[in-house]
């Protein structure tokens, strides 16, 4: 399981801060940290971008490869962030990986990068119309995209699938359908194809104290049909798998020997699965 | 092989809610989706509430003001005819007056007219503020305590103001609606924030939020047929209370029910037409599970409960 360290996004006031005066400090630590915390490989999210992106993703690969030797996801809509920030990449650390293409004809030039520089790159399962409904339609979408990637020359090998996680406070159902879409990605291919998600998105909305629960719970539940990446705080993500073992009992209908742990886990289950309501204090019922 | 018609059968049930104390009116307590009666037991019929306004409803179109022309100056006079003339099962009164926009009435006042109300009827009462968060939270408070044993329901509570309100509603026994604004989690987050406080769910009424026809009635119907859906099939307790539509309000506001004939001709006769949109909507929102109706025009009305007739 490849693990993309979520922490170095221009959403968070810190680092906006950071990389608006160009400051080191902050962004090395946050990489640091996530690659002792088990990340391999560092996303740089410098959102669409439009005035002096290509200088900034030039600036976070540099600043970041420079204290961690992990590979880069060059997180941006920025055709020419993307590209200057392959320009700079230290490949000695391992492939970068572009995030993302999908089924919008403004994000194929994606795909010429990828050939380009040898990248690999994330083909998120969304057209122009809107949000996929179900998994069907996230497949149907995603064979697209493995059409047009041999067309401009990109092996299916570098793609990783990315079903797109919702929100579980507004769209509960869509929870299921990725875990099946993922299920689905890697039918779609000998050997089968690589799939990775945005996970901290399903508790996008959910009260602070229960968005780790949802988060490494969802994760298990992802890992359990096959995914091969998440962009993920580590940190979250190696409590998880401490606690995997656990989740794996109850899925199977066991007890376990922590009630209370078992009613936790039990519950956000049955909230993932869409067996009962999703409510900010479901577990509380 | 002779054909069997498949039956869905489910384990959970929505509550019975009885309302008043003299003449009482019920619903709610089927075990099936609306009207599938040869499913489970539908035990009740839904009940269509009155509404009236402790102001004169100027800004009511005039199909539906002229109705109530002779008696809408005194919500007592209007209580009464809404009774014994037009044999209402249930009233809803609107304390419009109270909002801080309108007349800005007191607490105190808005308990006078209901104690008023109350002493001049004998069928169910539903009190209903001006929609206004903080003011209801005191107007509520206020005519909740006038209209003590009565067993009334209050409402609306919604995120903003449900403490104060839910408190005085559990003191004074009467039953509470609680509001959210077209989300199945948040009502369902509502309705447990509500019982957490140990209010009792099975006096709980949900209010997902009406829309008229044509101005997102699909929302609304797509809410409560998932809240429903939750009750039933999911057998979840906190979406078992029944669910008003609270029509009246939403359909006698829009261009449909105002806009006279010789500005738009091709849409026909403007009485009929306000008539059928609001008898439209409610049968659309029955359809997707409510129980309990607050609506404005006796042809409406009239219309409505022909329709329950032939699905009960």
């Amino acid at each position: 399981m490849l693990i993309i360290g979520e922490k170095l996004s221009i959403i968070a006031k810190r680092v906006r801060e950071a990389m608006m005066k160009r400051d080191k400090g902050p962004i090395q630590e946050i990489a640091t940290r996530q690659w002792k915390e088990g990340s391999g490989m560092i996303d740089a999210n410098i959102g669409p971008a439009e005035d002096g992106g290509e200088e900034l993703m030039e600036w976070m690969v540099t600043t970041i490869q420079e204290v961690v030797p992990l590979p880069i996801c060059l997180d941006t809509t920025n055709y020419k962030a993307i590209e200057a920030g392959l320009k700079v990449h230290n490949n000695e650390w391992g492939r970068p990986l572009i995030n993302s293409t999908s089924n919008d004809p403004e994000r194929f030039p994606m795909l010429e990068l990828a050939a380009k520089y040898n990248s690999q790159i994330i083909g998120l399962t969304v057209g122009r119309g809107g949000l996929p409904a179900d998994a069907e339609e996230r497949a149907a979408i995603a064979a697209e995209i493995m059409a047009r990637a041999m067309e401009y020359g990109v092996p299916l090998e570098d793609i990783y699938l990315d079903p797109l996680v919702l929100q579980i406070a507004t769209s509960q159902d869509h929870a299921i359908k990725v875990i099946d879409a993922i299920k689905m990605f890697r039918e779609m291919n000998e050997p089968p194809m690589k799939t990775v998600v945005g996970l901290s998105n399903i508790s996008n909305g959910c009260p602070k104290h229960i968005r780790p629960i949802l988060n490494k719970y969802y994760f298990i539940m992802l890992m359990n049909a096959g995914l091969d990446a998440a962009i993920a705080d580590a940190h979250e993500m190696a409590e998880a798998m401490q606690e995997k073992q656990l989740v794996d009992d109850i899925l199977a209908g066991k007890k376990i020997e922590d009630a209370e742990k078992m009613k936790v886990i039990q519950k956000t289950l049955d909230v993932i699965m869409n067996k009962t309501l999703y409510a900010h204090s479901y577990l509380e019922m | 092989m002779a054909f069997a018609i498949p039956k869905e059968t489910f384990s959970g049930k929505v509550f019975e809610v009885t309302i008043g104390t003299d003449k009482t009116a019920v619903f709610g307590g089927e075990n099936v989706l609306p009207f599938h009666s040869f499913e489970g037991s539908v035990p009740h019929r839904p009940v269509i509430a009155y509404e009236i306004q402790d102001i004169v409803p100027d800004d009511w179109p005039e199909t539906v003001k002229k109705v109530y022309e002779s008696v809408s100056g005194d919500p007592v006079i209007w209580a009464k005819y809404c009774q014994d003339t037009l044999n209402a099962k249930a009233i809803a009164l609107r304390l419009l007056s109270t909002h801080p926009d309108r007349e800005n009435r007191s607490p105190e006042d808005a308990a006078k007219t209901v104690k008023d109300v109350l002493a001049a009827i004998n069928v169910p009462l539903i009190i209903l503020g001006s929609n206004h968060v903080e003011k209801d939270s005191s107007v509520l408070v206020a005519v909740s305590e006038a209209a003590k044993d009565k067993n009334c329901i209050i409402g609306k509570a919604q995120e903003g103001n449900y403490k104060t309100i839910a408190a005085a509603a559990m003191a004074n026994n009467h039953k509470l609606v609680a509001m959210s604004e077209l989300d199945i989690n948040l009502s369902k987050q509502l309705n447990i924030l509500i019982t957490q406080m140990g209010f009792d769910k099975e006096r709980l009424i949900t209010d997902p939020m009406c829309s008229a026809l044509g101005y997102g009635l699909e929302y609304t119907y797509s809410v409560m047929e998932r809240i429903r859906l939750a009750a039933l099939t999911q057998n979840d307790a906190t979406m078992q209370p029944p669910m008003l539509a609270d029509v009246g309000m939403y359909v006698w506001k829009i261009k449909e029910t105002q806009a006279s004939e010789s500005e738009l001709p091709h849409w026909g006769c403007l009485a009929e037409r306000g008539i059928t949109w609001e008898a439209v909507t409610a049968t659309s929102l029955l359809m997707s599970g409510a129980e309990l109706l607050i609506m404005r025009h006796p042809e409406a009305v009239k219309a409505v409960e022909k329709f329950i007739d032939e699905l009960m």
